[in-house]
């Protein structure tokens, strides 16, 4: 008798990353990474970590701060046959790569009819929570998966963050990855095995539940979850972490809708024209008739990023809010 | 790309060719935007055929461009077959984009066309990236930029030659001085405009040429690609040039009489011709025999890309990713949705 015994080990979000980007500069030699100080001048945020020795600075390259351009010559590094992860640092900076994204990165797949592909990944840590004010704080996920000819995850456990860039890697289309930062230091298990990754477009149902589904994305997967064990006998909460937004997985949603009845959706993102509305909307077109009550959305509430911490806690979604949402339908 | 080099007597009359096929195709295109055979936005090359000729005359099957909006004749001197051109333009399913691309869109990829770009500047990063994917495969090859005047002041050609400068890139990033952008002249923008002076500022070679002399241009891209191919990093190259044309078809914006006249009087082709003739190179009537050869051969495209199909309406949908996209396939499926 024979069982697949799948090997985990109990990692943070950024070294499942950190693991990610090595196993792929190892499986493949047109993988290559640049961005500002992501090579020998170490990164603020770690996650290129060691790359640099053991690949050195042709494959993992110091980038000069032009973010356009970089992420331009992603553009044509990717069209001629690399397969470039780009860093951008603070997802705040896509403003000044935005041309490269929006009208380059994402369109000439389509617009050249199909003739060249763009295997590149666009990496950036986004969020609040650590007072770095309006320039550094903002998440971006929303604004990108709107843009057409990407895709877009947004990892909320260390598991799907390390099984997502490898398919983004390994993907033949453009996609855009996001980390939340406060969802750098989670830890949970990831599996070990180098072929583990996480197919783009596919949601992941993280706890079972009856009674209210809570879509949960970045860091709000863990607050869910920890929510959900504390509300336990009271409420039967399931989470479910979408990790892709574009494509979205709204199958497997509407399918926990038509059981629970009831819908809470928790993104940091601004809640006006959202990620919240179009998993909102898809639920309408697929599963309106099962809801018993008005969907729930948690995100932020359209201010930019205050830098006080009694100013950033106060519009900043978190917990409580959550709760309050889920309480509010159950 | 023409296959002798210029040096050689066959290499100059074949760039002679080019130049006039460049601009037999520009003038069949305006023709056909005139009379709204072509939709869309147009802008034609005719007054800088040397520019393109002289410098991807330089190049090898492994190089690579990328162009403008103004770009159709980079496509013609890279050898991109004209009748897909032409069905590109004409909105075509044979067109090299299948219709998705259009006069601004053109590329080749096969061909080492990295595409026309609609958005101005855009492309310097492109083949900046282009260079990398170059110098990590050590296979002995360039990435060439054009790129207006207009674009210089663009500060993602500025990110793309750092970035190209601090990586030793083997690019070439080309400036065509045609001293207009749109309606604005050169000297409103910039106080200096001997753009060659930009060297300096990023430490690499650059140079000027008359840009309506053949191989003055070709020489300089030489150059400039052999400092690339030995590892010496890019070059700027700045071609001075003119547009006869309008900025784009159909626009009621004619540059002033007289410069235009000064530098018709110094036209490329015309220049070019008479010197091979002087010389000996090429006779009046084997001239002639190009001419007639072009016509029939644009003629042809013409009416090949005339007659081919438009692309089905669904092929809308394709090519946005290179898998199947769920996402789109739901939208329609409800967009076509006769009742719940
Ligand atoms: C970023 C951007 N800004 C403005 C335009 C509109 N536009 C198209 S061509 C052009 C002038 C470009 O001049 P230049 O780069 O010198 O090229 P030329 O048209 O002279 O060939 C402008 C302003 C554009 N397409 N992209």
């Amino acid at each position: 008798m024979s069982q697949t015994i799948t090997q985990t080990e109990t990692i943070s979000l950024r070294e499942a990353i950190n693991q990610a980007l090595r196993e792929e500069l190892e499986r493949d030699d047109d993988v290559v990474i640049w961005g500002e100080d992501v090579g020998e001048s170490g990164h603020v945020s770690n996650i290129t970590e060691g790359l640099y020795d053991d690949f050195g600075a042709e494959r993992v390259r110091d980038a000069p701060l032009a973010e356009n351009g970089f992420v331009g010559a992603g553009v044509g590094a990717a069209a001629t046959g690399l397969r470039p992860v780009v860093d951008i640092m603070y997802a705040d900076f896509f403003g000044v790569a935005c041309e490269q994204m929006l009208n380059q990165m994402t369109k000439m797949h389509y617009m050249f009819g199909g003739q060249l592909t763009v295997p590149l990944v666009v990496r950036a840590s986004e969020g609040a929570g650590l007072s770095a004010a309006a320039q550094h704080s903002k998440t971006t996920h929303t604004f990108l998966s709107h843009m057409t000819g990407s895709k877009v995850v947004t990892p909320g456990t260390p598991a799907a963050a390390k099984g997502l860039m490898k398919s983004a890697i390994r993907s033949d289309d453009p996609v855009f990855f996001l980390e939340n930062k406060r969802t750098y230091t989670m830890k949970d298990e990831v599996p070990t095995d180098e072929d583990f990754t996480v197919p783009i477009g596919e949601a992941s149902v993280e706890r079972a539940g009856e009674d209210v589904t809570v879509v949960a994305t970045q860091a709000f997967v863990g607050d869910s979850l920890e929510l959900a064990e504390q509300l336990e006998g009271d409420v039967s909460v399931e989470v479910i972490d979408p990790r892709s937004l574009y494509p979205l997985d709204h199958e497997t949603i509407a399918e926990s809708v038509k059981k629970t009845g009831r819908l809470v959706v928790a993104d940091e993102s601004p809640l006006s024209y959202g990620t919240h509305a179009e998993i909102i909307s898809r639920v309408n077109e697929t599963a309106f008739y099962y809801l018993d009550k008005p969907p729930q959305r948690v995100g932020w509430p359209d201010t930019p990023v205050p830098s006080a911490p009694t100013l950033e806690n106060e519009v900043m979604p978190g917990r409580d809010e959550l709760q309050r949402a889920i309480e509010r339908i159950a | 790309m023409i296959d002798s080099p210029l040096e050689t007597e066959d290499g100059r009359v074949a760039a002679l060719e080019s130049m006039v096929k460049l601009r037999r195709f520009e003038e069949r295109t305006s023709n056909l935007f005139a009379d709204g055979e072509i939709p869309g936005f147009v802008h034609l090359y005719i007054g800088q055929e040397a520019v393109a000729v002289g410098a991807t005359s330089t190049l090898d099957s492994n190089d690579h461009i990328t162009s403008t909006h103004r770009g159709h004749g980079h496509c013609v001197a890279m050898g991109l077959d004209p009748s897909r051109m032409f069905a590109e333009l004409m909105a075509k399913d044979d067109g090299f984009c299948r219709g998705k691309g259009g006069s601004m869109h053109i590329a080749d990829v096969n061909a080492g066309m990295l595409g026309a770009n609609g958005v101005v500047g855009s492309g310097a990063p492109i083949a900046t990236g282009a260079g990398v994917t170059k110098k990590l495969a050590g296979d002995d090859s360039v990435a060439l930029a054009f790129y207006g005047e207009g674009a210089v002041s663009e500060g993602q050609v500025h990110e793309a030659i750092t970035l190209g400068a601090a990586w030793d890139l083997p690019v070439i990033y080309l400036v065509e001085k045609n001293n207009y952008a749109e309606g604005m002249p050169a000297e409103r923008i910039f106080r200096n405009t001997d753009f060659e002076d930009f060297g300096d500022a990023y430490g690499i070679p650059a140079e000027t040429v008359d840009g309506m002399d053949v191989v003055d241009v070709y020489e300089a891209v030489s150059d400039a690609k052999q400092r690339a191919l030995e590892g010496e990093g890019p070059s700027i190259v700045v071609a001075e040039t003119f547009r006869y044309n309008p900025h784009s078809e159909g626009l009621d914006m004619p540059l002033p009489e007289e410069e235009l006249e000064y530098w018709k009087d110094r036209d490329a082709i015309e220049t070019f011709k008479d010197e091979l003739i002087e010389q000996g190179e090429l006779t009046a009537e084997q001239f002639e025999e190009i001419e007639d050869r072009i016509e029939a051969e644009l003629d042809e495209a013409v009416e090949r890309a005339r007659n081919g199909e438009p692309p089905e309406p669904e092929q809308a949908y394709e090519d946005v990713f290179t898998e199947p996209a769920p996402d789109i396939e739901y939208h329609r499926a409800n967009l076509g949705r006769d009742q719940l």
